[in-house]
């Protein structure tokens, strides 16, 4: 496949920016789309060129490192799927594609395609936890807990912090990121004992660093890699509204 | 408390019960105004509308329903111009239409729209009614009791001018976008939705927004049209 590209490139967090446009051909459509832009860095750097920064790690979908907004979308036109996970077959021969970094007040760039998510590990510190004691593992069925509960928890726990639900909503929300990790606890007895005091201090904590309100106009959901379902931020507003009139 | 109320979940529970009163209060005046289509000597409407105007629950109501209003543009405001801070670079590229609805990105707009039909609106009748009167509300008498003959002034209106119909027609269609999104938003605003709600809740939130946007968008259409028939 022979590709235009347009690539976000930045120098570093002060600088500018601007869109570079780029050539590239004999893409093979079995390829992924990091491999794709790792030729293009192959590419550059041939012609003397500075190669094109970009977020990646397990390239396997699971530890929520890759990012890109791709053609308007966050990790690109395949659904519920994470950027390395992205095939060039969902690209046609010719194809100009627009690759841009996730946008947010709570993401600054560093360096091209690369964003700062420390905001996400933040708001984890502020209660994204559960207290106990080191040792060894407790007796696996000493604290029952039914399937659907372990389920619906599961479910939560399956964010990777990608920042995908920050990067497409209107308002830059965290609230998607922010649900699934709250109601990942608050599911579980273990997360109980904490519940009243990880809610007040996640949302605030997200407030803080400059996310925005939550519309539920769903985008998040549409283009979570993961899958998460907006009935976890109904849990969170629950949960926070409940954690607010226990005083 | 103030904690709460300051937070970005805590304007939008503000947001949720003001909108969710604000929709009461338009089933009522939908169900007051529907009297016109049902009886065009217009009795029945004038009674309707003369018991809301002396109906001491409904002179309390009032000013409720004015700091309602407020609320919710106050609110509207302040989470708009917060969310205009949170991405300080745009996308060059943007494909929003795949994953939300149009109303859903665009309620602060429908919500000007119908703050734009509402000034407009209480110009037309409300104002006329309340305090400067007019010609047309001349008393009536209805079974012994004198009333304003309102059936005359809104119906006059219509009938006198087209453009006014059209008006009246896309404040209701605004109003319906806006609660097409807003009804299940409001309960999930509130934490009342699951999986089983969501799905429940967005038809309700389809159809009120039917009924209510093509009822106010009928009346004047229909007491233009029964003049032309
Ligand atoms: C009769 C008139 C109105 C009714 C029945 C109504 C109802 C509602 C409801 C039920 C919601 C959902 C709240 C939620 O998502 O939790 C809402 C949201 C909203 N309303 Fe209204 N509304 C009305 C007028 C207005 C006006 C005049 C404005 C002002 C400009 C406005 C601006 C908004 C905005 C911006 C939102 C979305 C807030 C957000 O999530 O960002 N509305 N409305
Ligand atoms: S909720 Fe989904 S989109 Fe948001 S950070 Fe987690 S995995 Fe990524
Ligand atoms: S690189 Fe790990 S999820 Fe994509």
């Amino acid at each position: 496949m022979d590709l235009t590209l347009k690539v976000w490139r930045q120098e570093n967090s002060k600088a500018k920016g601007n869109f570079e446009s780029y050539q590239i051909k004999n893409i093979s459509p079995d390829s992924s789309f990091l491999e794709m832009i790792d030729a293009l860095s192959e590419q550059l750097i041939n012609e003397g060129k500075e190669p094109v920064a970009f977020d990646h790690d397990c390239r396997e979908g699971i530890c929520g490192m890759c990012s890109l907004f791709i053609n308007g979308r966050a990790h690109g036109p395949d659904e519920e799927i994470t950027t390395c996970q992205l095939h060039m077959r969902k690209f046609k021969d010719g194809d100009t594609i627009v690759i841009e970094p996730w946008r947010a007040a709570g993401f600054p760039v560093i360096k091209d395609l690369m964003v700062e998510r420390d905001a996400f590990d933040k708001i984890l510190q502020a209660g994204g936890f559960i207290s106990v004691n080191t040792g060894s593992a407790q007796e696996a069925n000493a604290i029952p807990i039914p399937q659907h509960k372990a389920e619906e928890s599961m479910d939560g726990a399956s964010c990777i912090g990608c920042g995908a639900c920050v990067a497409t909503c209107k308002n830059s929300s965290a609230m998607l990121f922010v649900a699934s990790k709250v109601s990942q606890l608050a599911l579980l007895p273990q997360g109980k004992p904490e519940a009243v005091r990880r809610a007040k201090a996640m949302v605030a904590k997200m407030d803080e660093l400059g996310f925005g309100h939550c519309t539920n106009t769903g985008a998040c959901e549409v283009e979570c890699p993961k899958g998460v379902s907006l009935d976890h931020i109904a849990r969170l507003n629950r949960e926070f509204l409940a954690a607010n009139l226990k005083f | 408390m103030a904690q709460f109320l300051s937070s970005s979940i805590g304007k939008k529970f503000l947001m949720s019960l003001s909108g969710l009163f604000l929709l009461v209060f338009m089933l009522v005046h939908l169900t007051v105004n529907s009297m016109i289509l049902f009886d065009s000597s217009g009795e029945l409407f004038n009674r309707a509308a003369h018991f809301m105007a002396s109906n001491p629950i409904i002179r309390i109501v009032e000013p409720v329903l004015a700091i309602g209003f407020i609320l919710h543009i106050l609110y509207a405001v302040i989470l708009t111009i917060h969310s205009l801070y949170t991405r300080p670079v745009g996308y060059k590229k943007q494909k929003l239409g795949h994953s939300s609805t149009w109303s859903s990105r665009n309620m602060f707009i429908l919500g000007l729209a119908i703050l734009t039909f509402l000034v407009i609106h209480i110009a037309n009748f409300f104002w006329k009614i309340k305090f400067t009167g007019h010609d047309l509300l001349a008393d009536v008498t209805i079974h012994g009791v004198h009333m304003e003959n309102s059936y005359a002034l809104v119906t006059t209106f219509f009938i006198d001018w087209w453009w006014i119909v059209g008006v009246y027609v896309i404040g209701s269609i605004a109003l319906g976008l806006h609660l097409y999104h807003s009804i299940w938003s409001a309960f999930q605003t509130l934490g009342w939705s699951n999986g089983i709600w969501r799905r429940r809740l967005n038809l309700v939130g389809l159809l009120a927004s039917l009924v209510i946007a093509g009822g106010f968008a009928l009346i004047p259409l229909w007491v233009k049209i029964s003049t032309l028939l």
